[in-house]
């Protein structure tokens, strides 16, 4: 509570200083007059703006009640001891939840095998997605076959997909274990890691892919043209032309990849079940939550998990700002 | 600085388009040529070909003499400009234009100073920081420019390049590239759309039609002495006339009455295989109110009475248009015309007929009026073929000619 006070006091304190030094006239209209240069609508602007709220308002209200209830109950249960298995110690302890799984090696080896993961998936993904999209972009014959066999691994439900991984792994019947003389690289840490990126690079890879493709086709046929005739060899033609052009549709492409690699599950849930320390955060929460029971520490845990990817998009967003070709935006401010 | 041969080069398509077809056309150094056509004639897939932004299906082309079929854009020392102006939208104005001179690895005070020099002459001084987006139409036209002048290439190739801006602006940009390319020099193959761009800032006009070239020359011969149909109905505006003319006892019955034929002309249409149809073709200009003429020169001409439906006074002369009766000219090249200009523009083959008199005529809308036309300008063409019979080496004769 105490916390909450200062800064509105604060506010108060500083709106009355205002008010005494410049009195109340001059005050109002200043104010008014900034909000008016903020946003000079007319009245046809304001209809066109309400009836966007409204067109927004179903949506908008289905969002509320699937995701912002299950949240908002996520954040009340990790803020309580409650174990399933003990239902009679529940009790409110505040933040004492978070200090627990912030404080536990178990969830920092988590959170570091999820930051390894997603930092190294996405940046493959993203050089193996651009060269695929250019492929895919530049195909004049069989465009539609090639798209098509380019897509098939996204098309795969993911636990399909990672049992076949698993099968090709497990020693005396998987063909890949076999190309290595039938080690077990599926009971090992480093060797379980890489099977796990690889199983997810294979599968996103044409997602991402696609979303380059559509930046691809931002890029305007005479903007190659007078790069080439000014005299840019194809290699300056991809980096100084194309790649700035594309810059908004790249950072969509990672930002979308970036928040589904760090919530990485299904394969590991099928490939190591979290053995060997290969546990995502999300799989520690799952197996906190789901198996052990312990609504506290796995809501906790999620709650984790979701500040962790605000911050991505956060992050993302503020980057987009300035990311539109042509703005100047940047000069501007 | 270069000139540019190219030697019956061809453009095929994957699809089988033929898009070009046997161009033989030689550009003298610091020549001014430029390319018009009906859309999709292949103006821009030659120009495309020339800069080596699209391969050569056969033919040879030479730049400065040397054989550049297989070269990359980037080896032929050629600037190009284009319709959409192609600004790199991630860089600045200087950025822009310095961009090929730092492909050619200058050093940073040689690419300064270029820059600088070539924003002088195309005022683009104040506009060197902003980027494209905040610039107007103008503007990034000229920096379009600027990007290709800097380099100083052995050609400029330009692809409509002013069809983007507005009427006004476009005359302010004619004169600025006339003058540019005096100055420089350079080279230059430009394509256009525009009528007054083809006839004014040209040394010599280049036509073409499906891909084939119709006729070279200077935009006043390509004017006077069109050697078809094609050529005659696409230079001019407004376009000349054109009228059916049935050949029988030695004349030419049209509209306008009963045309004599002269010795020469006669001999060509008695052949066994003549055309007993003909295409007669005049221009506006080549029209005059009886009343207005003297003597001497109506011995030269014609004369015939028609109804007057419109009379647009342009101060310096009028535009007055006529009915008249009479069968239609028909043939492939006037309807490809028509198509190309949009029927409202392209009156040429239509039943009215465009004449120019002069200020002082008092022709009324309404009225019937007397009008003379002058016999030594008319042009006859075979409509099969559209080869115009009246042109005897090189030269329109009129249809009197002995
Ligand atoms: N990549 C291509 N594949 C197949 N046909 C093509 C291709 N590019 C152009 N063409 C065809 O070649 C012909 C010539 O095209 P081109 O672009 O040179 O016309 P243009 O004279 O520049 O026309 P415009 O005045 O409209 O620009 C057209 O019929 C066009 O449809
Ligand atoms: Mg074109």
């Amino acid at each position: 509570m105490s916390i909450n006070a200062t800064p509105t006091g604060a506010d108060v304190a500083a709106d009355e200083t205002a008010t005494r030094s410049t009195g109340r006239h001059a005050a109002v209209p200043a104010q008014r007059a900034g909000r008016r240069a903020k946003a000079p609508l007319s009245e046809n602007k304001r209809a066109e703006r309400r009836l966007g709220w409204l067109l927004c308002a179903p949506a908008a209200l289905v969002m509320v009640l699937v995701t912002a209830y299950p949240i908002l109950y996520s954040v009340w249960l990790s803020l309580q001891r409650f174990d399933l298995r003990f239902p009679d110690q529940r009790e409110f302890i505040g933040l004492d939840n978070y200090v627990t799984v912030l404080t536990n090696q178990f969830w920092w080896t988590a959170f570091g095998v999820t930051a390894l993961i997603t930092v190294v998936t996405v940046a493959i993904e993203l050089v193996l997605g651009m060269g695929l999209a250019l492929i895919m972009h530049r195909t004049l014959v069989g465009r539609g076959i090639v798209r098509t066999a380019a897509l098939i691994p996204y098309g795969i439900v993911t636990v399909v997909a990672a049992f076949s991984w698993r099968y090709a792994w497990t020693p005396g019947t998987g063909y890949l274990a076999n190309v290595f003389d039938g080690s077990a690289p599926l009971t090992e840490r480093a060797s379980s890691l890489a099977i796990i990126m690889l199983a997810e690079i294979w599968k996103t890879t044409p997602f991402m892919a696609l979303l380059l493709m559509a930046g691809l086709a931002l890029v305007p046929e005479d903007l190659l043209k007078a790069a080439s005739t000014d005299g840019a060899t194809s290699w300056q033609r991809f980096t100084k032309v194309m790649l700035p052009v594309m810059k908004p549709a790249i950072l969509v492409a990672l930002l979308f990849r970036t928040l589904d690699a760090f919530r990485v599950f299904d394969n590991i849930f099928v490939l190591t079940a979290g053995g060997n320390e290969t546990s995502s955060v999300s799989m520690l929460a799952y197996n906190n939550l789901i198996r052990g029971l312990n609504l506290g520490i796995g809501s906790t845990m999620s709650v984790l998990i979701f500040i962790a990817v605000a911050i991505i998009a956060f992050v993302f967003v503020k980057l987009f700002g300035t990311a539109a070709p042509g703005s100047d935006d940047g000069e501007r401010r | 600085m270069a000139d540019i041969v190219l030697d019956k080069v061809s453009k095929k398509f994957p699809d089988g388009t033929v898009a070009v077809q046997d161009v033989d056309l030689e550009i003298a150094d610091g020549e001014f040529v430029i390319l018009v056509g009906p859309s999709g004639c292949g103006k821009s897939t030659t120009l495309n070909m020339i800069a080596g932004l699209e391969d050569i299906s056969s033919g040879e082309l030479r730049i400065a003499g040397q054989r550049v079929n297989d070269k990359a854009p980037r080896d032929r020392d050629i600037a190009m400009v284009f319709q959409s102006y192609a600004l790199y939208p991630n860089m600045t104005v200087r950025e822009n234009m310095a961009f090929p001179l730092r492909l050619a690895k200058l050093d940073r005070a040689t690419i300064d100073a270029k820059v600088d020099e070539a924003a002088k002459v195309l005022e683009l001084t104040p506009l060197l920081d902003r980027k494209p987006a905040n610039l107007s139409g103008g503007q990034r036209q000229r920096v379009a420019m600027g990007r290709a002048i800097v380099r100083q290439p052995k050609a400029f190739l330009m692809d409509e390049p002013l069809s983007n801006l507005d009427a006004k602006l476009r005359v302010q940009m004619r004169t600025v590239v006339s003058r540019l390319q005096k100055q420089l020099g350079t080279t230059t193959v430009y394509v256009t759309h525009d009528q007054t761009e083809a006839m004014t800032l040209g040394d010599r006009v280049v036509i073409m039609r499906g891909g084939a070239v119709q006729q070279v020359g200077p935009p006043q011969e390509l004017y006077d002495h069109p050697r078809n149909l094609f050529v005659a109905g696409f230079i001019g505006s407004p376009s000349m006339n054109f009228l059916h003319a049935a050949v029988s006892e030695g004349r030419l019955r049209t509209a306008l009455g009963d045309v004599a034929i002269g010795d020469r002309l006669r001999r060509q249409i008695e052949g066994a295989d003549a055309p007993r149809e003909l295409i007669l073709g005049i221009r506006p200009e080549h029209f005059e109110d009886a009343e207005l003429i003297d003597e001497e020169t109506r011995r030269r001409g014609m004369e015939f009475d028609a109804p007057v439906d419109i009379v647009e006074s342009m101060g310096s002369d009028k535009y007055v248009y006529f009915t008249v009766e009479g069968e239609r000219a028909t043939a492939a090249e006037l309807e490809e015309l028509a198509a190309d200009a949009g029927a409202a523009d392209f009156a040429g083959a239509g039943s009215s007929l465009v004449t120019r008199l002069s200020a002082e005529s008092a022709v009324r809308e309404g009225e019937n009026r007397r009008v003379w036309f002058n016999l030594d300008k008319i042009h006859l063409f075979d409509p099969s073929t559209g080869r115009n019979l009246t042109l005897h080496e090189g030269r329109a004769a009129g249809a009197l000619a002995d």
